[in-house]
């Protein structure tokens, strides 16, 4: 029997998976027709405007697109830091 | 009874439409259906040779839409069986030729005649998938275990939302199961994941659909062939019957997990 952590290793290195993670990202920029470059600009505008508000961190914000099935869905979990009244 | 118009698709070429269509209409037809195929490839056919018709041609598509011949003079009868035609592309002209009105109103002269119109579609998103696209009742998206298949596949089905013809369905087709089981070929479960369609058939990679297409025997003419036992079961689902998927694994696995999750999926 392999080890839990062997069999974990050859499923990241297997070609099969790395083309599985591959496609996940590229369907997501055909589907919605924005490439990374302009989903990066997106966020960084949109964080410009939150922090306009309220205080964030930028390096714990994550925005990002995720698959329901065939429909594509923006998600954002924006931290608030403490004292976030300006 | 109304013939149900049946188109199947891809947007990469080589992946196994013009495979797919003649096996179908092959399959349907041992079947006890009336069938007629319709190679929309125009100016590149291939569906004849495949069948092994080409001999036979005398009218084609665009003759028909043009009005030089009647319907039923460019419908080539296949003696093997007892009910399939084929009306053939044109080979000297463009995709021009035809309009998708074109195709709606060949397809509802068809319907009065036969069961099935099962239209192959050319590569691309372009006016001959659109021609072939209008048409569809239902549309069958192939596509290979492969990464630009793939991608290309959820264009097609993207494209076939929008023109409100979906949800399509999808068949695998040139599955190599040693492949598959080493980690080198994207799984089923995955294709299925990435491209959140219901799945109607896997065809494994099988060489006698090669040979089948050097003979102009279509490889579901044979009993044997695993490629053609495939055919067979997605031709019984379009029927509506509920036919569980064939092993290609011969040490089991992959695809009964495939089964219990379609099943478990329900459709
Ligand atoms: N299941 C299969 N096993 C082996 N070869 C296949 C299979 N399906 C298709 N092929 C081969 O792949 C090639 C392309 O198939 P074809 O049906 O012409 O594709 P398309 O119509 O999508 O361009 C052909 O040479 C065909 O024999
Ligand atoms: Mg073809």
């Amino acid at each position: 029997m392999d080890g839990f952590l062997e069999r974990l290793m050859r499923k990241k290195q297997n070609s099969a998976n790395a083309a599985k993670e591959r496609l996940k990202l590229v369907l997501i920029h055909d589907r919605t027709d924005i490439t990374p470059g302009q989903m990066e600009n997106m966020k960084n505008e949109l964080l410009q405007v939150i922090s306009k508000y309220v205080n964030i961190d930028p390096k714990t914000v994550k925005i990002d697109m995720a698959q329901d099935g065939r429909e594509q869905r923006l998600v954002a979990d924006i931290p608030i830091a403490a004292s976030s009244r300006k | 009874m109304s013939a149900k118009v049946v188109t199947i698709t891809s947007g990469k070429g080589g992946v196994g439409k013009t495979t797919t269509t003649a096996n179908l209409a092959v399959a349907l037809a041992q079947q006890e259906q009336r069938v007629v195929c319709i190679d929309g490839d125009i100016g590149l056919r291939n569906l004849d040779v495949i069948l092994g018709l080409e001999n036979r041609i005398v009218y084609d598509l665009v003759d028909v839409i043009e009005g030089r011949c009647r319907l039923k003079q460019a419908m080539i009868r296949d003696k093997r069986l007892p009910e399939l035609y084929l009306i053939p592309a044109a080979q000297t002209r463009d995709k021009s030729a035809v309009s998708p009105s074109d195709m709606v109103r060949l397809c509802d002269e068809l319907r009065n005649e036969v069961d099935w119109i099962l239209v192959d579609s050319p590569a691309g998103i372009e006016r001959g998938f659109k021609n072939a696209l209008a048409p569809a009742d239902i549309v069958l998206v192939v596509t290979n275990p492969e990464i630009s298949a793939v991608r290309d596949a959820d264009r097609i089905v993207g494209l076939i939302e929008a023109e409100e013809k979906g949800p399509a369905k999808l068949i695998l087709n040139r599955v190599n199961s040693s492949l598959t089981k080493r980690g080198d070929m994207i799984s089923a479960e995955d294709v299925l994941e990435l491209l959140a369609i219901d799945l109607i058939g896997i065809i494994p990679e099988d060489e006698n659909v090669v040979v089948a297409s050097n003979r102009g025997q279509p490889v579901t003419l044979s009993e044997k062939a695993k490629a053609g036992q495939a055919f067979r079961n997605i031709a019984r689902r379009l029927l509506g019957e509920e036919v569980p998927y064939m092993n290609l694994d011969e040490k089991g696995g992959l695809f009964d997990r495939l089964s219990r999750m379609i099943k478990s999926g329900g459709d």
